[in-house]
């Protein structure tokens, strides 16, 4: 275990103040300012050309904003080459060279640093075993599989013990099963080497599971930074609603400070701002089946459309039997119940009528864009 | 008992459609066949008989034998190889950097350059060979340009001999260097540059290590093309050179044309045949021929 004064003395903090990047017309990166502490695992989160990928090039030095200024500890960075930031980078394609051998590729970085003979083997090996790729050193990158070259893609960004570690989308490549496991290795490698990180993914399970904070970017715009739980149950907007997790938005008006659905009050879990048209963010799993005389806030009455068996759950797609005048489709929400042998006996079926509810913690509302 | 026999008609009928298609593809290979057989095998046949045949109709060894003993024809064989081995490297010192220039360029300036490489390359050979002639010869551009500039006393002997015939072979080789050089740089990977100065390696450093190890298949892959249409060349050093640089080429059409021997140019022919299908099949442990040809 590393304590967190230690953390503080090898990592470095990184402060991002006011980034601009424009090509023409366009913002690649729109006056973004983000502090990321000593030690941390921060996630860029956004969906593809958000602007992630080009603020973590601006911190490996391979865009130069045309604003704003990059702190690497006390060193404004932003005018440093690439090659003496001392960055470890993991590359989305993992950019391993070809013509060198697993060995080579991890020893690449060290012979720049012109270290002898002895460092070098012992590093490329220790780097190797923290990746458990011992013994595989000798091998062409073109006979390693896609997990493994993953992993000397890492093990060449970390042997030089840098003091920050960019990573683009580094799993992205893998299959689901496999990019589930290296998500908690990384992890735990990275509370081993306390490496100030930033990783880029549009995978919000990822970022979820791995990060200290996340930082969700949107049109080169920094939306909202927070702890990963924050950002689930505490959306600022309607877009980080919609992309973090699985939900349902349900149009819903606030007059005299009280949110509506049709006509029926919305009990919600924060202070509600200004009248207007808001949306109501619902989690497929924090519905509950509830009975008609139940007392329950924020229940809706519905019809079982559909019932999709997905092994640990079952997803219920369900119509709400309230119209607000002038809508032509019925509004419809995903109910997710976990299949348990306690709960087989309470599943729905298609065709009944049922009655749904959301707690009143579980309930929030953010404006309508 | 049904289904056994239903099983058995089945496979007959999966058989005879295997059957029946692998017919179809040889038909279809047949006209090709063909055609190398008759434009390809046939006439190196004819030129392999051919070469040991004597004046008289007779069978002979004496055109080899003539080949390995006479000093002339080791000095062209010397001279052709010379001539090559010249042109693939000055094509290589003037193709890789130029080659490298616009593989770094946006694809749209980049297919630009490569138009203007392309161009003369679609140009007659023979066009190109004799503007050679006029800017070379001793009272042709070159030489009236330097001496009016006062740089030059007298003209330079720029044709007639291997200087000539080397600057005219390396402008027609060039494109054959470039084509397939570029299409390896294009597809390096500017990511495996970038990785090389994420881990601290300034430009030339990433250069060396990376980008040009990387190239090397495309450059041996040119060089080779290069060399081993030079070794078979002969309009330009027979313009350029004017008959004072003699390849092998050249020594053929002479046999032929002055001495009415198709015996002793058959026999030079073959013996070039074999020698450049040598070259090829050692570089082939080198170089992958596809480089040459597909994505060359």
């Amino acid at each position: 275990m590393v304590s967190h004064s230690e953390i503080k003395e090898q990592a470095l903090r990184i402060s991002i103040q006011g980034v601009t990047k424009t090509y023409g017309d366009f913002f690649a990166l729109n006056n973004v300012s983000l502090d990321i502490e000593a030690g941390e695992f921060l996630t860029l989160l956004g969906p593809s050309g958000s602007g992630k990928t080009t603020l973590l090039m601006v911190l490996a030095g391979f865009i130069r904003p045309n604003q704003g200024q990059v702190f690497f500890g006390s060193e404004d960075i932003v005018l440093k080459p690439p090659h003496l930031r001392g960055v470890g980078m993991v590359f989305q394609n993992y950019a391993l060279f070809p013509h060198m051998s697993v060995e080579q590729n991890v020893a690449y970085p060290l012979k720049l640093r012109r270290k002898t003979k002895d460092e070098i083997s012992q590093g490329v090996q220790e780097a190797l075993d923290t990746v458990k790729l011992a013994g595989l050193g000798n091998r062409k990158i073109g006979q390693l599989s896609g997990g493994q070259r993953q992993r000397v893609a890492l093990a060449r960004a970390i042997v030089f013990k840098p003091k920050v570690l960019l990573m683009d989308e580094p799993l992205s490549a893998l299959d689901k099963k496999l990019r589930e496991e290296m998500q908690i290795e990384l992890r735990r490698l990275h509370d081993n080497l306390a490496i100030t990180t930033v990783y880029v993914t549009h995978d919000q399970k990822e970022a979820l599971t791995m990060s200290d904070r996340i930082a969700v970017i949107n049109h080169g715009i920094l939306n909202q930074l927070g702890l990963p739980q924050e950002i689930y149950s505490n959306p600022t907007n309607a877009f980080i609603a919609d992309f973090i997790g699985e939900s349902t938005l349900l149009p819903v008006e606030v007059r005299d400070s009280t949110p509506r659905f049709g006509e029926s009050i919305i009990s919600v879990n924060h202070d509600v701002g200004s009248d207007g048209s808001y949306v109501l963010v619902v989690r497929p799993e924090k519905l509950l089946l509830v009975t008609d005389e139940s007392t329950a806030p924020n229940r809706f009455p519905c019809t079982v459309e559909e019932s999709i068996f997905q092994g640990e759950s079952q997803l219920l797609i369900v119509r709400l039997d309230t119209m607000k005048s002038g809508d032509k489709e019925p509004y419809r929400l995903n109910v997710r119940i976990a299949n348990t042998s306690a709960n087989s006996a309470v599943i729905p079926q298609v065709g009944d009528s049922i009655c749904v509810a959301l707690e009143k913690v579980d309930s929030f509302i953010v404006k309508q864009e | 008992m049904t289904a056994i026999v239903v099983n058995e008609i089945n496979i007959k009928s999966l058989r005879q459609q295997e059957t029946k298609e692998r017919l179809v593809m040889i038909g279809l290979t047949i006209p090709y066949l063909l055609i190398v057989i008759l434009l390809i095998i046939v006439p190196i046949g004819w030129l392999f008989g051919t070469s040991f045949v004597d004046q008289d109709g007779s069978f002979t060894f004496k055109h080899y034998v003539r080949l390995v003993e006479s000093k002339a024809y080791y000095r062209i064989f010397i001279t052709t190889f010379e001539i090559s081995i010249f042109t693939t490297l000055i094509c290589i010192l003037i193709g890789y950097p130029l080659t490298y220039f616009i593989s770094q360029l946006p694809r749209r300036f980049a297919n630009l350059c490569m138009i203007a490489v392309l161009i003369p390359f679609w140009t007659s050979l023979l066009v190109r060979t004799y503007a050679w002639l006029v800017l070379l010869q001793r009272k042709g551009l070159l030489n009236n340009f330097g001496i009016e500039l006062g740089l030059l006393s007298e003209p330079l002997p720029l044709m007639h001999n291997m200087t000539g015939t080397l600057i005219g072979m390396v402008h027609i080789m060039l494109p054959f260097l470039i084509l397939p050089l570029y299409a390896n740089m294009r597809a390096i990977d500017t990511d495996y540059l970038k990785a090389a100065s994420s881990m601290g390696a300034n430009q030339l450093r990433a250069f060396w290590t990376i980008f040009f190890p990387l190239s090397v298949p495309g450059l041996l892959a040119g060089s080779l093309i290069v060399f081993v249409i030079c070794l078979g060349f002969y309009v330009t050093p027979a313009v350029l050179g004017g008959g004072k640089v003699i390849m092998v080429s050249m020594k053929i059409q002479s046999n032929i044309e002055l001495f009415f021997s198709w015996g002793a140019a058959s026999a030079l022919g073959v013996v070039l045949l074999v020698m450049t299908i040598a070259i090829l099949y050692i570089a082939s442990k080198f170089v992958s021929l596809d480089q040459m040809s597909s994505r060359g």
